[in-house]
């Protein structure tokens, strides 16, 4: 919402401030402000000229010569403008005096342009002649300016004065944002009410008095709504002997002032009334009117229509219709029909002001495709009673501007208007609720500056029919705080019950996760939660598999974003996909966050979404790297027990003779592995890359962060190291669960410290070396402790066909 | 005799002297105190001094051992010295040489900003709890107050699975869910990612993370809300910072506000980085309205609550002044590092 100053003052005549003071305060009560602009920035030493005299410049055949008339004396101007002639009164900016642009119009330099007299061709000029554009403005705000030159005043104008204010420039244009409950703030009056309440001056709203000629109403119109529901009140009042010329200077200005074009004094009443009272108005010819009748009424499916603005709109049953004894002439509340719109040629104008349902009018502009200034403010659901004035507002301007008659009457249908809403006034309540100490006459005071009424009778609170959005105890608290001041409100901390600040136990093991990741390099991401349905090829998923019954969005940004994520993988690649293209080296990423699985689908019930933490890799390290990772995570979660991992993972995305399942307990608790290559490359990842995937959810049931203490050994340890020759397909996995299983109590410790397979190996095996340390916390083993456990150990790896090396 | 051990001693000292390794040292040893060495010998020929005199050579020979020991110690810790000294001189690095990182890797900025805020308001008596990012339109819309007909509902904002089910457009959501346990007083914070359906750009992305506050007790006032959101701020942005709070709207909260904070560059006094105006918007919060709480079956006579809404990202770009806000999903390592 844009209002200028000047016209707010039309009705706080008091108000007095500087532009900063009331962006400032109005932003505190309530209405935000989200800045201003001077129309008159940059203007400076810009004075009413009169021509006295034109000459031919000697030695240039485009400029001329002026003497000007200043009020206080007589200049010399050098002009190449094409327009002027004597007699002429213009706009002169004096030698030091600034203008705001030039006069092509273009962008406005910030700090203005400053003109300085010189000499033009030898010949000395001692100011310049305005176009005006460089005052600023431009030809839609100022029609009567010549397409191309000086601004010419009109006659009446007085030579020496103030030629910015002439043009009504000394104003400030404020924008205002307001909000969706606050409809009535998007009309000058009501951010006038505001204003006035704000800075406690009178606020005056306009003197509304209909001069009307001796017809009736019901003799040129009659009105009809069928569908009342959406159209609580329709008023129309109809105006003859129109004559259609230009509006008033001082409504062209303000209308300009607001950013709307003046067109001409029909177009602009109707206009100016909407930015006044925030009620949009409709004009139709009524000649264009068959049957004198008005219908409103909902569409039929499949009907079309062609607006004012020549388009043909596809409409449905939801859409309501101004119609006519015979036909539809106008879309309710969005735009009229091209069959009834004015021309130069109307003689007599039917106006409508009306409400509708918001959110019909919402819906039905959205549908249509159509949103237009009249739509966007019925949406918001205007207030009934302000229909009325604002018609015969609009009615009075056409009488007192010479556009019209007036016909007498107006036909009003309306639902019952809804009564006032009445609240009992509860100062202790408010105070309560803000933690102040407002006394009751304080409020009182707050309350009629708000023209909320209070009756002392029934000691109730009466609130005006324009403020919709007052319907509780604690609106009024609000209403108490913003005009008592929300700055003045003091500031406490919650007394009462003490609470324990808490993170969940399910966050915690996330916390450390993210931890364990940062501390062995991985970087944390982070990654959206929709994707494509594309992905599922990428990552090679068969047609049936699980991961692709993925929820879809109804209304998606488009495919890329269509579905929530099964898994993690695409967003991890992606990522790594994007380093890899931008050649950065040596990168491991990780993140922590949902997958989304439903239990069913199509979706009816939540689904499940699934904590992923998942780590990618490529560069430095490898398989292992991200094994490390995951085992150092579990450790640190207490999951102290063995960690297995089963080759036979199954990912189709994954290196199928370098993937794993993540075994712990025997459940399994995510995977990992080498991207497969065909993946890296639909992924344009020219290099080796690891994943790994952990499903927290899977996870923390296993997890404590308790700890025993255990005693640090008293004894020595015993080393012994076992150098093997092993059958090729046996897994390391399987001898360290050899040595788990057989190596009873005293085996401390077993550590790999050399695997081979070459030519000093014989074929179909590979040498393995462990370095085993035993410790008994009781005592000092002796040879025979040791050789015991070693012989069970020998025992179960010759189960598996694994020699000792000689 | 006494003579002789003089010249012993000297002809020590001098070796001694002449001593230009521990090594060579040693066999000044030896030589001088060794069972070869010339005072050895002197002793060795004690059977030939008279008998009442030998206690008296025994002292002097013992004495200039000593003398002699002495010497040689001393020189031997001298050169000892000498030899670290050299030794460490030898050692002496390049200290500016590049340091060997352990190559941790970087916590995400959004992330970095959560822990942070979880971190305060933990501090304050606060959970932290979390709530489902797949909704049903109950919790998002209608137990907030915002009725079926309200303009936020539209599909251009939120993305819907269905009629029902949708991705939540705010965390208040999980309000609703805590309200409901019935358990009193409420303190907690809801961090979590929100979806709306904006196209990606610099300053927009259709998933972000907000934080959710709600404090529901007895005797809860709007300047409780204030005093709390102002030490989370200056918690947050440092100890000078100074907090606004603005009449603002939103359909579960009465009275509401948006809160500014002193621009933490200029710290006030207008620069760019606030485009002059000394302020930056951080947050939405208001009282609790009580519509929203009769639907989650709290008394609004006995009970009065607040709330806020923080918006991580805008905070973790204004933080950490990232200008685009697809920086944060790109997951580039380059712009990870820096955090």
């Amino acid at each position: 919402m844009n209002a200028a100053l000047e016209w707010i003052k039309a009705y706080v005549p008091d108000l007095e401030c500087t532009d900063q003071e009331f962006m400032d305060k109005m932003t505190l009560s309530g209405t935000k402000c989200e800045g201003y602009e001077r129309m008159d920035k940059n203007l400076e030493k810009i004075v009413i000229g009169q021509i006295t005299k034109i000459e031919k410049h000697p030695d240039a055949d485009k400029l001329i010569i002026c003497q000007v008339n200043i009020g206080t004396e007589e200049i010399q101007i050098v002009t190449g403008a094409p327009n002027v002639k004597v007699g002429d009164k213009v706009p002169v900016v004096l030698d030091g005096g600034k203008v705001a642009g030039g006069h092509d119009g273009g962008p406005l330099p910030e700090d203005g342009i400053t003109i300085k007299a010189g000499k033009l061709r030898g010949v000395p000029s001692n100011g310049m002649m305005c176009s005006i554009e460089e005052l600023g403005s431009d030809r839609d705000m100022y029609p009567e300016a010549p397409e191309y030159g000086i601004y010419i005043f009109p006659e009446d104008a007085e030579v020496g004065a103030d030629a910015v204010a002439a043009l009504g420039l000394h104003n400030t244009k404020f924008e205002f944002e307001v909000t969706s409950n606050r409809v009535d703030c998007y009309s000058v009056i009501g951010i006038a009410r505001e204003a006035a309440a704000t800075f406690d001056k009178p606020f005056v709203l306009p003197d509304v008095t209909v001069k009307e000629n001796d017809e009736k109403v019901e003799d040129y119109i009659s009105v009809e709504v069928q569908d009342q529901d959406l159209c609580p009140r329709y008023c129309a009042r109809v105006c003859t002997n129109i004559k259609i010329g230009p509006s008033p200077e001082w409504m062209q200005r303000r209308l300009a002032s607001s950013g709307i074009r003046p067109i001409n004094n029909l177009v602009d009443i109707t206009n100016y009334v909407m930015e006044e009272y925030g009620q949009p108005m409709h004009a139709y010819d009524l000649s264009t009117v068959s049957g004198k009748k008005i219908v409103v009424k909902r569409a039929k499916d499949g009907d079309q229509f062609v607006t004012l603005d020549g388009q043909t709109r596809n409409l449905d049953h939801d859409v309501l219709m101004i119609c006519d004894a015979e036909k539809e002439i106008g879309i309710a509340g969005i735009m009229g029909g091209d069959n009834s719109k004015i021309t130069d040629e109307v003689t007599t104008v039917l106006f409508e002001a009306a409400t509708f349902n918001g959110p019909n009018i919402r819906k039905s502009a959205k549908r249509i495709g159509l949103r237009s200034d009249a739509s966007g403010k019925f949406e918001k659901g205007l207030d009934p009673r302000n229909a009325e004035d604002a018609i015969n507002r609009a009615c009075q301007l056409i009488q007192e501007l010479g556009c019209g008659d007036v016909v007498s009457g107006m036909v009003d249908v309306k639902a019952p208007l809804k009564e006032l809403v009445r609240l009992p006034f509860m100062p202790e309540k408010y105070n309560n609720l803000l933690g102040t100490d407002v006394s009751r006459e304080e409020m009182l005071e707050i309350f009629k500056k708000i023209e909320v009424a209070y009756d002392e009778k029934t000691n109730e609170l009466i609130c005006p029919s324009f403020r919709q959005d007052l319907l509780g105890q604690a609106d009024i608290a609000e209403e108490v705080a913003r005009f008592y001041g929300y700055d003045k409100i003091p500031m406490t901390l919650p007394s009462g019950e003490a609470t324990t600040g808490k993170l969940p136990y399910k966050l915690r093991i996330e916390e450390k996760a993210r931890e364990i990741a940062v501390f062995s390099g991985f970087s944390q991401g982070m990654c959206y939660s929709f994707e494509s349905p594309k992905v599922f090829d990428k990552l090679l998923l068969p047609e049936d598999d699980e991961l692709r019954k993925a929820i879809k969005i109804a209304n998606p940004l488009g495919e890329d974003f269509s579905i929530m994520r099964t898994t993690s993988l695409n967003g991890m690649l992606t990522s790594l996909a994007t380093n890899y293209n931008r050649r950065n080296k040596d990168v491991k990423l990780f993140e922590m966050a949902n997958v989304y699985i439903a239990k069913e689908l199509p979706l009816t019930e939540l689904p499940d979404e699934r904590m992923q933490m998942t780590l990618g890799m490529y560069g430095d390290g490898d398989f292992f790297t991200m094994k490390g990772v995951v085992e150092e995570f579990f450790d640190a979660v207490g999951m102290t027990r063995k960690k297995e991992y089963d080759p036979k993972a199954g990912k189709p995305f994954l290196h199928p003779g370098r993937q794993a399942n993540i075994v712990y307990d025997g459940v399994v608790l995510g995977y990992l592995g080498e991207v497969h290559p065909l993946v890296l490359e639909n992924y344009n990842i020219g290099t080796r890359a690891y994943v790994a995937v952990l499903d927290m959810p899977a996870i923390v049931p296993f997890t404590t962060f308790d700890r025993k203490y255990e005693g640090i050994a008293k004894f020595p340890a015993v080393g012994r190291d076992l150098s093997m020759v092993v059958p090729h397909d046996v897994l390391v996995g399987q001898i360290e669960s050899v040595l788990a299983q057989r190596g009873g109590k005293i085996l401390e410790h077993y550590e790999l410290f050399d695997i081979y397979e070459g030519e000093q190996v014989k074929k179909g095996y590979k040498s393995v070396a462990y370095s085993l340390s035993f410790r008994a916390k009781d005592r000092t083993l002796e040879e025979a402790d040791i050789n015991a456990a070693l012989k069970k150990i020998l025992n179960g790896l010759e189960q598996l066909g694994i020699e000792l090396r000689q | 005799m006494k003579e002789k051990l003089a010249q012993i001693k000297a002809e020590a000292i001098k070796q001694i002297e002449n001593s230009r390794t521990l090594e060579q040292l040693n066999e000044v040893r030896v030589s001088q105190l060794g069972k070869k060495g010339a005072l050895t010998e002197i002793l060795k020929g004690m059977k030939d001094v008279a008998p009442e005199d030998r206690p008296k050579v025994g002292q002097l020979v013992n004495e200039t051992r000593a003398e002699i020991e002495k010497v040689l110690e001393d020189s031997r810790k001298k050169m000892e010295e000498l030899v670290r000294e050299a030794k460490m001189q030898k050692e002496t690095i390049d200290v500016t040489l590049p340091a060997k990182k352990a190559k941790v890797g970087h916590v995400h900025p959004n992330f970095n900003v959560l822990d942070e805020v979880e971190r305060i308001f933990i501090g304050m008596g606060y959970e932290v709890v979390e709530g489902p990012e797949v909704e049903r339109d109950y919790y998002n819309f209608e137990a907030l107050n915002i009725p079926a007909d309200h303009p936020a509902k539209d599909e251009q904002d939120t993305f819907y699975i269905n009629g029902d089910l949708l991705l939540r457009t705010q965390t208040s959501s999980t309000q609703v869910h805590e309200m409901e346990t019935g358990k009193m007083p409420i303190r907690m914070i809801a961090p979590g990612r929100v979806f709306r359906a904006d196209e990606v750009d610099a300053t927009h992305s259709p998933s972000f993370h907000q934080v959710e506050g709600l404090v529901i007790d007895k005797h809860i006032t709007f300047a409780d809300l204030k005093g709390t959101l102002a030490e989370f701020a200056k918690e947050l942005f440092g100890e000078d910072t100074k907090v606004k709070f603005r009449p603002h709207h939103f359909p579960f909260t009465e009275p509401s506000a948006e809160m500014d904070v002193t621009c933490f560059k200029c710290g006030g006094s207008g620069c760019r980085f606030c485009k002059g105006e000394g302020w930056i918007e951080i947050l939405g919060c208001g009282m609790v309205h009580p519509h929203v709480l009769e639907m989650s079956h709290i008394d609004p006579e006995e009970y009065t609550g607040f709330a806020f809404g923080v918006g991580l990202e805008r905070i973790t770009l204004l933080k950490y002044e990232i200008d685009d806000m697809r920086l944060l999903y790109e997951n580039d390592i380059r712009f990870l590092k820096q955090f």
